[in-house]
């Protein structure tokens, strides 16, 4: 199986779709790097978006891993318990 | 999980997790906020409360046929207005207080998911006021109505949460269920995303609350009792009283149950109670009331009766009374199930009792109080303070309402200062974790964040100290009538004495009271407070080595405190600054006390300790206090030059332990260093010349100087666990002070240099600099080392030369004592080792295996043959010079 890298920049306008077109158009295996640097604050939206995106990504055994998360959405993620499911790179 | 979350079904859990999922999305989405953010939503809800508030109390009065619609609307806009007024400049989101003189911040942290209960009674304004607090706050809320008002509460939630949505707060933030049962409210105070319950409702729901096994805010029940005193303000009490039994037809907790009423003023309070609308139950009606609106079986409230008028009560029983009564007085003569009306009752049904004196009434009120309403709300009506203070400490109550409504004057805010509320913590009597009135601040953890804080220090010296040679004369400034000089019998035959005496103004009566050359027992220290107290002396000189001085220091203060206990005073303590137990400052006699020491080494001249022994019960007491510390120190070395060589060694190696100890105390200070390091310096250089040329004039100043300096150092910095090694040792085989110190220093320096096994805590410290210390008092002495290890090496191996010079026993082995005898004392050392408080500023805290390896470290020494330690200099004849 080829692993391909998906590299995908997260608006911090528009986490929800970005997160939801990205999703749809998820292979199997490989990684999805998600670059939220100008990701200021999560929404309600953006979070459930990203939940469903690991799920989807779970599913289809695609390694996510967030880049640039600042610690205010870090804390967010660990409360919501997705924390564990995610990669983090600074 | 409890029996009643297993009968939920399949479709009911998937419609309750919907529910959590969405309020945990929204708590974690809201951490994000800042205060400004959350001040930016609260604002429009409380306005949209306030424009919603008589809306919401007809739609509570409507669906629950409880209460009154117009001051349901006042509870509405209280839980808005009110509450808005307390929160509006809280501080509830990042740091919330500060505390610079404690260097400490209070930061806040949101709970996440509440759930939250909400009673039948207050319901549209209990909403508001746990909506404004959570957005306040940042939380989430997972509202369960009181079937009986599910759709008023619905619809005030919704209010408030499209508020809340427009301006900014996460979407879920606020849920409702829209229906539910026990089993419901059960799954949900169990489930592991719910981080709060708030329970205001009826008894068994908070009950459930509190056993659920999560932090939960219950409400207690309550029954208010009133005290109205007799020199109150009777027509104030009455309009009181009347305005909050009626308020919302008494459904408020807080409102009054029982009013205490002194006989004096009992008849002129029921007539103005019934001028102002009352009707006042004869026994008859009284007895009819209580069996109609008191459950027989269960002694509590018919609920039929909860939140109904007086005119509808009182068709309940038949009974005739006046279109506009507002309320029913029914008189009781006692508290119990024998009076029905003796218990809560939230409609306006009021009962009193006459009570014949203070104590009666008191009493009484006890009885209310603990008939159901521990912990709740008591009121008091009286312009005596003494009264009102009796009854605060007497009555259990989280809130004590004085000169005012209950049920208002309990919600806070309008009659006093209380924080408003809408949910009364009643304590641990009515099975709450608070008796506040719960606000903002129970809806937070409060993280405190503490900085570090050096702790203050001290440096404290006698005020007056003369030294070099002919100190003495000093003595002729100091102006007594009488004087007792305190000293031991060698010092007569040395002619030490004379010199003294010599030196004393000659109009000055001089007295001498000989002690034995021993550590102070208690019955000699006892015999010489008798001396001071009949030749009422004023001043006392201890000539003598440290034995007499110690003597002088506790003699003195018995002699000036009388009342001192010894024992007591010697308690064990961690910080001379907070110990439990205080010296006496109080003194009926006053003594200069000057201190002649003839040994350079304790420096008891200079100290504020005293060691005593109390043969009676085979112990030594140690007492330490700045308050023993000798008023004036003579440092004259021309008492110090006869001293034999045995213990000008002894002393000098003391001496040198006080110094290296103090300098790597946990205590130590630049204050302290300064001096610690000179003593270092100057034992090392004079000591040696002392011993071996005991006529050196110089040597010997310099080393009782040292003595003197060492002393200063180890007086505000302390001593270490060579001190503690060297008692525990010293004490069971009986061997002099200074050399057993001599046997441990130099295996406690390279114990102290090492990487601790636990560090001690040390706020003045930054990091651990033992080896640090060691290292600079090696570049001091010029012992060469390029690295700290080496330096510290070096200091060792130094030392050792310096203990070889003075022909010390250099292991414990040398001493004569066998191995066996020695591993079987060793539970008795290390115990008592560990018990000394010596160590307790010893940089690295010693555990008892490392205690055990010091003492056999000691016990080996250098591991040096027989023909080694033959071959050592050898200490030359003992006799006095």
């Amino acid at each position: 199986m080829t692993m391909i890298d998906a590299w995908v920049d997260v608006d911090g306008n528009g986490v929800a779709d970005a997160l939801r077109e990205r999703g749809e158009k998820l292979d199997s295996g490989g990684n999805v790097f998600l670059d939220f640097s100008v990701v200021g604050r999560l929404d309600p939206g953006g979070l459930r978006a990203l939940e469903d995106f690991v799920g989807a990504a779970d599913g289809k055994a695609v390694k996510v891993t967030l880049r640039g998360v600042n610690v205010y959405v870090y804390k967010v993620l660990k409360l919501a318990r997705l924390s564990s499911r995610i990669a983090f790179v600074n | 999980m409890s029996d009643n979350t297993e009968t939920v079904t399949d479709e009911r859990i998937s419609y309750l997790e919907g529910l959590v999922r969405q309020a945990k999305t929204a708590a974690a989405v809201f951490t994000q906020y800042t205060q400004e953010d959350v001040d930016r939503i609260v604002k429009p809800m409380v306005v949209a409360g306030l424009e919603q508030a008589q809306y919401l109390a007809r739609l509570a009065i409507e669906e629950t046929k409880l209460g009154v619609m117009e001051d349901k609307a006042i509870k509405n806009m209280v839980a808005t207005e009110f509450v808005y007024n307390y929160v509006k400049d809280k501080r509830t989101v990042g740091q919330i207080a500060e505390y610079p003189e404690r260097n400490l911040v209070e930061m806040a942290e949101p709970i996440g998911v509440i759930f939250s209960l909400l009673p039948i009674t207050n319901p549209t304004s209990t909403v508001l006021f746990k909506c404004i607090m959570a957005i306040k706050t940042r939380n989430a809320v997972i509202f369960s109505p009181h079937p009986s008002a599910g759709h008023c509460c619905y619809e005030a939630v919704r209010i408030m949460y499209e508020t809340a949505v427009k301006h900014g707060a996460p979407e879920g933030v606020f849920t409702c269920l829209e229906s539910h049962n026990l089993q419901d409210n059960a799954y949900m105070m169990h489930h592991k995303d719910v981080g709060l319950i708030d329970a205001t409702g009826g008894p068994g729901m908070v009950k459930a609350a509190y056993s659920s096994g999560k932090p939960a805010l219950g409400v207690g029940p309550g029954n208010t009792p009133v005290y109205l005193e007799k020199s109150a303000d009777l027509n104030m009490a009455v309009v009181d009283i009347i305005t909050s039994k009626t308020f919302d037809n008494g459904t408020i907790c807080a409102s009054e149950q029982t009013v205490v009423i002194d006989d004096e003023i009992y008849d002129i309070v029921l007539e103005k109670f019934a001028e102002l609308g009352s009707h006042i139950c004869n026994e008859k009606e009284t007895e009819l009331l209580g069996r109609t609106v008191i459950d027989p079986k269960t002694g509590f409230m018919q609920p039929l009766a909860v939140g109904q008028k007086a005119t509808a009560i009182a068709r309940m029983i038949g009974l005739k009374v006046k279109p506009h009564t507002k309320l029913l007085i029914a008189p009781i003569e006692g508290v119990g199930r024998e009076y029905p009306l003796s218990v809560e009752k939230l409609f306006p049904v009021l009962a009193v009792y006459r009570a014949k004196s203070v104590d009666e009434a008191l009493k009484v009120c006890i009885d209310v109080n603990y008939a159901g309403g521990v912990g709740h709300t008591a009121v008091v009506f009286s312009r005596n303070d003494d009264v009102i203070r009796k009854f605060g400490e007497v009555i259990n109550a989280g809130r004590i309402i004085v000169n005012s409504p209950g049920s208002i004057g309990a919600l806070g805010g309008v009659y006093n200062d209380l924080v408003p509320t809408f949910s009364f913590g009643c304590g641990t009597g009515g099975g709450n974790s608070t008796t506040d009135n719960v606000n903002v601040f129970h809806y937070l953890n409060i993280k405190r964040v503490a900085r570090r804080t050096q702790a203050h220090m001290w440096f404290r010296v006698p005020n007056q100290i003369y030294f070099n040679m002919n100190a003495v004369e000093n003595l002729r400034q100091f102006k007594s009538r009488s004087t007792v000089v305190i000293t031991n019998p060698a010092m007569e035959q040395i002619g030490h004495l004379d010199t003294v005496r010599r030196n004393i103004p000659p109009e000055t009566l001089v007295h001498v009271s000989v002690i034995p050359d021993a550590e102070p027992e208690v019955q000699v220290v006892m015999q010489g407070v008798e001396a001071l107290k009949f030749y009422r002396a004023d001043q006392i000189i201890a000539l003598g080595g440290g034995s007499v001085i110690d003597a002088a220091k506790i003699m003195k203060l018995k002699y000036e405190s009388p009342e001192a206990d010894l024992e007591e005073l010697a308690a064990p303590f961690l910080d001379l600054r907070k110990r439990v137990v205080q010296y006496p400052t109080e003194k009926i006699n006053r003594a200069r006390l000057i201190a002649i020491s003839t040994t350079s080494g304790t420096g008891s001249e200079v100290t504020p300790f005293a060691v005593l022994t109390d043969k009676e019960h085979g112990r030594k007491v140690t007492l330490a206090d700045y308050s023993l510390s000798p008023d004036v120190a003579i440092v004259d070395p021309q008492f110090v030059m006869s001293m034999p060589k045995g213990l000008t060694a002894d002393t000098g190696i003391d001496c040198l332990t006080h110094a290296l100890e103090a300098g790597v105390s946990i205590f130590a200070s630049p204050y302290t260093d300064s001096n610690a390091f000179q003593a270092i310096r100057l034992v090392f250089r004079y000591l040696p010349i002392a011993y071996e040329q005991p006529n050196d004039e110089e040597a010997r100043t310099m080393m009782h100087n040292a003595a003197c300096i060492a002393a200063i150092a180890f007086s505000n910095a302390s001593v270490g666990v060579n001190h503690a090694l060297a008692h525990a040792f010293g004490a069971r085989f009986h061997v002099a002070h200074g050399r057993a110190n001599a046997l441990m220093l130099p295996h406690v320096i390279a114990f102290n240099a090492g990487v601790p096994t636990k560090f001690m805590p040390s706020p003045n410290q930054r990091g651990y600099i033992a080896h640090k210390k060691y290292a600079m008092v090696a570049d001091l002495l010029g012992l060469g080392g390029d690295t700290v290890e080496e330096k510290v090496k070096n200091l060792v191996v130094a030392t050792e030369q310096l203990l070889d010079r003075l022909a010390v026993p250099r292991s414990i082995a040398e001493l004569g004592i066998s191995k066996e005898e020695f591993e079987q004392a060793m539970p008795e050392l290390v115990k008592n080792a560990f018990d000394d408080p010596s160590w307790r500023s010893n940089p690295r805290m010693p555990l008892l295996s490392e205690l055990v390896e010091l003492f056999w470290s000691a016990y080996k020494g250098r591991g040096e043959t027989k023909a080694e330690v033959a071959s050592r200099p050898q200490r030359g004849d003992e006799v006095l010079v």
